[in-house]
């Protein structure tokens, strides 16, 4: 699942965006509600703040490694480490 | 927020400070009726907030209460500098020996009140400064502590006022100190302050000012006054323009992007940061350019609100370009507020690089902002360059379009 913003996309991986668990850790996490659950309590990536994101990495820190991505579409599309 | 002078007296009169036996009406019967108790020569007075009222004819002087309510009502119908009156305030005419001055003033430089007193009162206590400044004294004062007798007489006999007068004046400055500190005031100001014949001191005028954010801590002063949370006081009604600012800062609570005040010019502007507004206004004028608005951003706004804010400078009649400068911040993000400028331009079709003539912030993420700026080809600056050059490159580029 990836969803891009003007400066900021976010891309989470099947299996991880299928872990309810996780999408509730995630959706706690992001002080910018990029986050949200859905149906089911299913992963959903916000896409109106997406240009919000502050680049905290609160995110990666809350998965597993590689689980998520935050791309700095600005900077060739870059990824957060 | 200003005070009509019929508030103002109220409020002095509360502190123990002696006023006139005077009567506020909007009525000119009532006028009349008060005239009557008061029992001999009044003055009619226009309650305006604005200067120039005896010259406009918002002042008459009544023999009798008939000629009161002749005059209350002449003046009830009198707009003076684009107001029309409140009401009017009926006042006795007082027999005064000596007319005196006495103000206080925050001191927005030393951030301290001040104290001023003259024993010239009656006309602007500037003209005083200017043509007898041995005749004003001053003095700074904590808005912690207590204004002491003991300050107040350095400041009386600075001027040359001894004796019996100076030991009468005395209260009246230290509760005219504890007024204004204790009401969040910037001006508590009575003038003139009359000596009567028989040596005693009255307020026959007074003029106020309290701070628009300090309202919510006196609301039960403003609600005995009949002040309402909607009046504003400001000099003129906010426009559109303003109000959609307001508008724009009320988006979410992250931090400001907003206190706009609209101009016609054709530099949109988008700035802010500890005082640098104000700085980098001052500063456009200065190269000569012409401001479309004054506005206020900081303490981190989202990008949707920077962006909101850049839209509506953007979208306002006339702006050909928008200049974005702060002075150096800690606590906005650099990217954060390019991010919004930039789509601003975006969504309303624009080409940032055209469309923003200069981006000086520098500060938190800077490194971050400058490649989201040098992306979109933004033409920016670091803290190398001050506000003033950033404000005179700003001003060259919207001279270059117009020309
Ligand atoms: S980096 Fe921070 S702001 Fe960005 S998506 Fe992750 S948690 Fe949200």
């Amino acid at each position: 699942m990836r969803r891009d913003g003007t400066f900021i996309a976010v891309e989470v991986d099947d299996q991880s965006a299928a872990d309810a668990n996780l999408a509730r850790k995630l959706t706690e996490a992001c002080p910018v509600d990029i986050f949200a659950q859905g149906g089911g309590g299913l992963l959903e990536i916000v896409e109106k703040n997406l240009d919000e994101c502050v680049l905290c990495r609160l995110c990666l820190d809350a998965s597993p490694a590689g689980a998520v991505k935050i791309i700095k579409l600005y900077d060739d599309s870059a990824v957060l480490a | 927020m200003r005070f009509f002078e019929f508030e103002a007296r109220e409020v002095i009169k509360r502190a123990g400070i002696p006023v006139t036996d005077y009567g506020f009406t909007t009525d000119a019967a009532e006028a009349r009726e008060i005239a009557q108790r008061i029992g001999g020569p009044t003055v009619i007075k226009s309650q305006v907030l604005t200067g120039g009222r005896m010259k406009a004819g918002g002042v008459r002087f009544a023999d009798t209460p008939e000629e009161a309510e002749s005059h209350a009502r002449e003046i009830l119908a009198l707009e003076i500098g684009g107001h029309m009156p409140r009401g009017v305030l009926v006042d006795p005419k007082a027999e005064v020996e000596q007319e005196y001055y006495a103000g206080v003033v925050w001191d927005g430089i030393r951030k301290q009140p001040v104290m001023i007193f003259s024993p010239v009162g009656g006309i602007d206590i500037e003209q005083v400064a200017e043509e007898q400044p041995d005749k004003v004294g001053r003095r700074h004062f904590s808005n912690i502590l207590p204004f002491s007798d003991f300050q107040a007489k350095e400041v009386i006999a600075s001027t040359g006022v001894s004796g019996p007068e100076l030991n009468k004046l005395v209260p009246i400055l230290t509760r005219l100190a504890k007024v204004f500190v204790e009401h969040d005031m910037v001006l508590a100001e009575i003038n003139p302050l009359g000596r009567l014949s028989d040596g005693s001191f009255v307020a026959l005028d007074a003029h106020m000012d309290i701070e628009n954010e300090a309202r919510g801590r006196h609301r039960r002063l403003l609600a005995d006054l009949g002040v309402g949370d909607e009046e504003t006081r400001q000099a003129r009604e906010a426009t559109p323009f303003e109000l959609a600012g307001e508008l724009v800062d009320a988006t979410d609570h992250r931090g400001v992007a907003g206190n706009v005040t609209e101009f016609d010019g054709n530099l949109g502007l988008v700035i802010g940061a500890g005082g640098g507004s104000l700085t980098l206004f001052d500063a456009v004028r200065a190269h000569g350019g012409e401001p479309a608005n004054y506005c206020e951003i900081g303490g981190n706004p989202s990008v949707a609100k920077a962006c909101g804010l850049a839209k509506l400078v953007l979208q306002k009649p006339g702006v050909d370009k928008i200049a974005v400068m702060m002075s150096i911040v800690s606590n906005t993000r650099v990217d954060i507020v390019a991010r919004g400028v930039i789509k601003a331009c975006l969504e309303l079709g624009h080409d940032p690089g055209e469309k923003i003539a200069i981006f000086r912030i520098p500060g938190a993420w800077e490194e971050e902002g400058f490649k989201i700026l040098e992306r979109y080809g933004v033409d920016y600056a670091d803290r190398s360059v001050s506000l003033n050059e950033a404000a005179r490159r700003a001003v060259e580029k919207i001279q270059g379009v117009a020309a």
